[in-house]
């Protein structure tokens, strides 16, 4: 850890220790600053000139301020933009793959793919007349775990907007990260699979109340799962009461016009 | 690793900016409950973010917010436990929104000297 001092008290990873306020001496502190006196070889009152600066900065502004500019920017195409979110394995790209497939040649839609694991995926998206962008998201540690604002700025510089009428965002799967960043997006959606466990809205309730639609997908497997949907549903309308819901299979293409409709006029 | 680390690299901005080439003794952030942070993974990042920067040595010391639930229809505000249905609790309405619990929010830093030759910028 080298010369950073994690406490071991809690102070740090509490949730239920709120009566650490700021500026509260610490008992650490001491040894602590004593200790950091010793490396800088002060040993005269390091405290001597320590003092609070009051800030009060939201870390997330730039972001936001970054997906606002995303968001006019597409605005000022009159396109539609869907940041699509799921677990790992829900058959996001299917369900990607099927819908390019039927709105082709009726709605001109762009991807911003963030979500590779394979050059395979990207061909799974091909061939449909849709735009292509897609994100490295595995530059630098830490970056592979959601979308921000400012790498969807650099992806839509791949995608021509004035030829567009949607941009569907496949973001990274993983049902924590993405819904803390906003990306410019008009609306955020998730695919969900019915082999996930019905209680996935309890465990990740952010996620599941950020969204306008929720694709429930696989149903093509109901019958050898002991899949409870009215359980499931219940754990939903507990977060998220106000949500669109799909049950659909992107394998068999059951139920993915009322998804396809929601797609493109939210009002459907 | 998951969004820790992104966080950590826009705090560590947010806080070079502020300290003016004093150095850092601790850092101080309000985080909302909702705002879903592992405290253990926001420290670990922490020292991986700020390492050999102006920044190293510097505590992060993180004040946890209750997700406070507010409702539309009978004004009820209440604390979200773990279950975290979102629900107004007094009248059952399902028009509620989060009145806390969202904050990341850095309020403030403690310096002390001036560095001199600052390491780098994180």
């Amino acid at each position: 850890m080298g010369r950073f001092h994690r406490h071991d008290d809690g102070t740090v990873h509490s949730h239920d220790h709120d009566d650490h306020g700021h500026g509260h001496d610490h008992p650490h502190d001491h040894a602590h600053d004593e200790a950091l006196a010793e490396l800088i070889g002060d040993h005269s009152g390091y405290q001597t000139g320590r003092e609070r600066i009051e800030i009060l900065e939201d870390i997330y502004a730039e972001n936001d301020r970054l997906a606002e500019d995303n968001r006019t920017a597409l605005d000022a195409a009159g396109v539609r933009a869907i940041n699509l979110m799921s677990s790992p394995g829900s058959g996001k790209t299917t369900l990607l793959q099927r819908t390019l497939a039927q709105l082709e040649g009726t709605v001109r839609v762009g991807v911003i793919e963030g979500d590779i694991e394979t050059p395979l995926d990207a061909e799974r998206l091909n061939g449909f007349g849709a735009q292509i962008s897609l994100l490295n998201t595995g530059n630098g540690f830490g970056g592979e775990c959601h979308l921000d604002a400012p790498m969807i700025a650099t992806a839509m510089k791949g995608l021509d907007l004035s030829e567009l009428d949607l941009v569907i965002i496949e973001n990274v799967g993983n049902l924590v990260c993405p819904a803390e960043f906003e990306v410019g997006e008009h609306a955020k959606a998730m695919v969900y699979s019915i082999t996930e466990g019905e209680d996935k809205p309890l465990k990740y309730p952010v996620m599941f109340r950020s969204v306008e639609a929720i694709c429930i997908n696989k149903m093509d497997l109901a019958p050898y799962l002991d899949f409870d949907m009215e359980l499931f549903r219940r754990n939903l309308a507990a977060v998220n009461p106000t949500a669109r819901v799909f049950e659909l299979s992107a394998r068999t293409g059951e139920g993915v016009n009322e998804w396809i409709s929601w797609l493109t006029d939210p009002n459907s | 690793m998951v969004h820790e680390v992104s966080l950590c690299r826009a705090l560590a901005a947010s806080v070079t900016r502020a300290s003016k080439g004093r150095r850092v003794e601790a850092v101080h952030v309000d985080v909302g409950q909702l705002r879903q942070i592992v405290p253990d993974a926001m420290a670990h990042a922490w020292v991986f973010v700020v390492r050999n920067t102006s920044l190293d040595g510097a505590e992060l010391r993180l004040n946890p917010i209750p997700a406070v639930l507010a409702c539309d229809d009978c004004g009820a505000e209440i604390e979200l436990g773990p279950e975290l249905g979102f629900a107004c609790h007094a009248c059952g309405s399902a028009s509620t929104h989060v009145a806390s619990g969202e904050e990341f929010t850095l309020t403030a830093i403690d310096v002390s000297e001036d560095l001199g030759a600052v390491k780098g910028e994180p």
